[in-house]
């Protein structure tokens, strides 16, 4: 398959971010969606006493499950055989897209609907099934907003995020057949898609979905969902299909207690989201009468072998670390070029490719490491510590390498160290004589120094440093 | 008390009157300060830019220069943060000395300016240091503490991210500038010179903006000026 | 259990604009009849208790054999029972049990009237995962009517879901 997996960033992310930086409309759009979010979520974790105990004990279960991958993805697929379902195991996204588009092509249909999946736009279902002339609808309204638009997801849970409700009710007009309303009230933009995705919901032979969890014990698939349109296609086509990351296991069904409590507080800000399905094989005469279930690998096991990476296979892909981000808040998810933007993005999508892929590498300088995604995830992932880990282990420009590598050289020595002080106090005075009108401070400096007083002016370094005033008032 | 400094590279070269500062709350306590010399830098630059092998260098000459110190002191949050993680040094942010093991939050300062503090991300988060440098402003002598919107916001430094990403760094410093612009406070204080300097730099191009200041500045103020 | 999960599951649920109404067996057959006076037709799954539907005045449908096209006609309802229900979350737990029938039942028809009785009410998920007869059975945790935040961040009740959810609680047994 020639085609770049829709998680390769085919721009750095430098370049992408102050591309996005400049679209005021989607400054205020993020700016105000993140920040009803964080509130939201505040108010509801706040609720929850033992929260930090809880983050706790699913990161446990998480790390446990990564330590078991084989294991319980065999004991998953023995279970929901047994009541009924078809495993497929697949190792990568052109192994998914060939099972899942043979199943579909099996049933005769050329269109079919789709709950939102991550798991699926990872490896670009979509456009695999198109390629084999199959129609796959969107039905979450995000998603067929996005759809609609011709356009990509920028953000986990609320891929339209930058779109406001002008926008939306312009391109219904333009794109949704038999739209016609002039109002841009969002009760009237989601009774528009309720008339529209019906027609398409009792037609639909076969649903493709994903799943937030799976349960290893029973073989149970997990659906979150708010709409319903998770449950039309759950419940209505004859033909089900799950694309499952295999990080979604649990091993126990006791498990869901947690995580279920985790899951929609962080995410939409929720004591419980209005829908949650859990389904295990297929039930005689409730719902689909064929279920597949198409466990994915596409890199995780090779992630699982990386002792400090590996964490990121915890998440659960809530999105709360991306509306806590200052960087996402300011240049939203297609910066990041994959479907995992902000956070969890950047270090989960280097880590699914290889930091050699397209400019993936990019993505894990992407950070101030403030800290704000690691303070929120429900799975205690510690974002920064992986940013960090991925620099570390990532390529890197050499003549970086080489300044990094005379600067230490020079500071662990203190001859060395205290002789560039005198350099560099020696190499300020002229221009602290020439920038006294800016209070000392270097309003422009040459390349690379540049990118520092393109924002703001640079301190200079001082008339006598620190070792040199304590020798002289104090070691005598 | 015998109180060894980390006075950190970057106030070394470009703010050695953090540093004095510090030397001067503390000796005006009535402690000992000493300041080992053979100290430079934490490592943390290195490590955070990507380059594990010379940090793990710097952080054992720091291990090694504070040899034998059973307290240390900085004061910059994001250095004690990384010592905290990657050595075995007994090190303290200034506030945590203060008011946990010396059991103080009246330094015996004064200093008569409406001041707003920004709470640094790792101070905030890493190492937890809550309201501390807040209630040790909180006992100056005719300081006019003003709340600064959104506090937990990220100023944009980010080390070498104010570089690689400068066009999001600026955006966020952009932000944080206007918040502190709106205070209509006459200083901006913050536990770290690295964040001081980028958000500084920042005030300094808006006219009648907040000027940046260390808190321990402030500390060590007793009178209309900062510093001793 | 006790009255203080009815009344927290009681205003859990109202939080989420899910109609609550509280009411004793006696007031319960013409509670129902009320709250579906505007239903084209009413939904029964098999094992619904007779008493539920005595007052009811309204066209009955089974709901062992309809179709989804057939559950779609305009102004249906469906009345059900349900397995569990959760009182932190307010959440409605139907595992397809007596009196609740297929998940297309409470899904495709516009109004859904569930009947809860307090002594189905456990505490929180936790408890509810435990507590479950039997997890492999159909579930669906139902929290207040279908919404969507979608569009800049404003919830809408009902996008493909029941629009209207009506809970009927009953008190504890003495
Ligand atoms: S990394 Fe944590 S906070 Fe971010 S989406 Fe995953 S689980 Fe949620």
């Amino acid at each position: 398959m020639s085609r770049q997996l829709p998680i390769v960033a085919v721009t750095p992310f430098p370049r992408a971010a102050a591309g996005a930086l400049r679209d005021a409309q989607l400054r205020a759009n993020l700016g105000r969606a993140t920040r009803t979010i964080r509130d939201k979520r505040a108010a509801v974790v706040a609720e929850v006493p033992d929260w930090d105990r809880l983050r706790d004990r699913a990161a446990r279960v998480k790390d446990d499950v990564i330590d078991r991958l084989p294991e319980l993805v065999a004991q998953f697929a023995r279970a929901a055989t047994a009541a009924g379902a078809t495993v497929h195991h697949a190792v990568d996204a052109a192994a998914a897209n060939t099972v899942v588009t043979e199943l579909v092509r099996a049933q005769g249909v050329d269109r079919v609907v789709k709950v939102k999946s991550m798991a699926t736009q990872e490896i670009g279902l979509n456009e695999a099934l198109a390629a084999a002339g199959v129609t796959a609808v969107e039905t979450d309204l995000a998603e067929l907003i996005v759809q609609l638009a011709d356009d990509t997801p920028s953000h986990i849970l609320v891929p339209a995020i930058h779109y406001n409700r002008g926008q939306i009710r312009e391109l219904f007009a333009r794109r949704m057949p038999g739209f016609h309303a002039d109002s841009d009230d969002p009760a009237v933009l989601a009774g528009a898609a309720r008339e529209y995705l019906r027609r398409t919901f009792l037609a639909a032979r076969v649903a493709i979905c994903g799943a937030n969890f799976a349960v290893a014990e029973t073989g149970s698939l997990v659906v979150v969902e708010s709409e319903g349109n998770g449950r039309m296609c759950l419940t209505l086509p004859d033909t089900l299909i799950a694309v499952v990351g295999v990080e979604k296991l649990l091993p126990r069904f006791a498990d869901l207690g947690d995580f279920l409590r985790l899951l929609p507080r962080s995410s939409t800000g929720e004591r419980m989201n209005p829908y949650t399905s859990i389904f295990t094989g297929v039930t005689p005469g409730d719902g689909p009468r064929r279920l597949h279930v198409v466990l994915l690998d596409n890199g995780r096991r090779r992630m699982a072998a990386d002792p400090v990476g590996r964490a990121a296979l915890r998440c659960i892909r809530c999105s709360a670390c991306l509306n806590v981000c200052p960087v996402y808040e300011r240049v939203g998810g297609h910066a990041y070029g994959s479907v995992y933007p902000g956070p969890i993005g950047a270090i989960l999508s280097p880590q699914l490719t290889g930091q050699d892929a397209g400019h993936n590498a990019t993505l894990p300088y992407a950070s101030t490491l403030c800290g704000a995604c690691y303070d929120v995830c429900p799975v205690k992932i510690d974002i920064p510590a992986i940013l960090v880990h991925l620099r570390q282990t990532g390529p890197k420009p050499a003549a970086e390498r080489a300044a990094m590598a005379w600067l230490a050289w020079t500071m662990r020595d203190r001859r060395r160290w205290r002789a560039a002080l005198r350099t560099a106090r020696a190499g300020g005075r002229p221009l602290r004589v020439l920038t006294r009108r800016h209070g000392g401070r270097l309003r422009r400096a040459p390349w690379p120094l540049s990118a520092w007083t393109a924002h703001r002016d640079a301190p200079l370094p001082a008339a006598e440093s620190f070792r040199d005033w304590w020798h002289r008032t104090h070691d005598s | 008390m015998r109180i060894a400094l980390f006075v950190t590279c970057l106030n070394d070269a470009f703010f050695p009157r953090v540093g004095i500062a510090t030397v001067t709350v503390l000796e005006r306590l009535g402690h000992t300060v000493t300041f080992p010399a053979g100290q430079s830098c934490c490592g943390q630059l290195h490590a955070n830019t990507g380059y594990p092998d010379p940090a793990r260098v710097l952080e054992r000459s720091t291990e090694a220069a504070f040899a034998g110190h059973d307290v240390v002191v900085s004061p910059s949050g994001s250095c004690v943060a990384h010592l905290r993680a990657h050595t075995r040094l007994p090190v303290h942010e200034l506030s945590e000395l203060l008011v946990d093991v010396l059991a103080v939050t009246d330094v015996g300062a004064r200093f008569p300016h409406r001041v707003t503090y920004h709470p640094t991300c790792h101070g905030l988060r890493m190492l937890r240091l809550g309201d501390r440098p807040r209630r040790l402003l909180g006992a100056v002598r005719d300081l006019e503490l003003l709340d600064l919107p959104e506090p937990e916001q990220c100023c944009g430094f980010g080390g070498t991210f104010a570089l690689k990403n400068a066009a999001v760094s600026g955006a966020m410093l952009d932000d944080k500038c206007a918040h502190a612009v709106a205070t209509g406070a006459d200083y901006l204080a913050a536990a770290d010179s690295s964040c001081l300097a980028h958000i500084g730099g920042g005030l300094a191009r808006r006219p009648g903006a907040p000027r940046p200041v260390h808190y321990a500045e402030i500390l060590a103020a007793t009178g209309p000026g900062t510093g001793p | 259990m006790t009255p203080e999960l009815s009344a927290l599951f009681a205003a859990r649920a109202g939080d989420y604009r899910a109609g609550v109404h509280p009411c004793t067996p006696a007031e319960l057959p013409d509670l129902l009849a009320t709250l579906l006076a505007g239903a084209s037709g009413v939904v029964l799954p098999a094992g619904t208790p007779p008493e539920w539907t005595a007052r009811l005045g309204r066209p009955t449908l089974s709901g062992d054999t309809l179709t989804a096209a057939q559950l779609d006609a305009p102004g249906l309802a469906v009345l059900t029972g349900c397995a569990l229900a959760v009182a932190e979350t307010g959440t409605l737990v139907l595992d397809g049990g007596v009196a609740q029938g297929r998940r297309l039942l409470t899904l495709v028809p516009d109004h859904h009237v569930c009947v809860v009785r307090a002594a189905q009410i456990v505490a929180d998920v936790p408890d509810l995962v435990i507590a479950l007869p039997d997890p492999t059975r159909p579930l669906t945790m139902i929290s207040g009517p279908s919404a969507t935040s979608d569009i800049e961040l404003n919830r809408v009740e009902g996008v493909h879901g029941p629009r209207r959810l009506d809970i009927v609680c009953l008190p504890p047994h003495r």
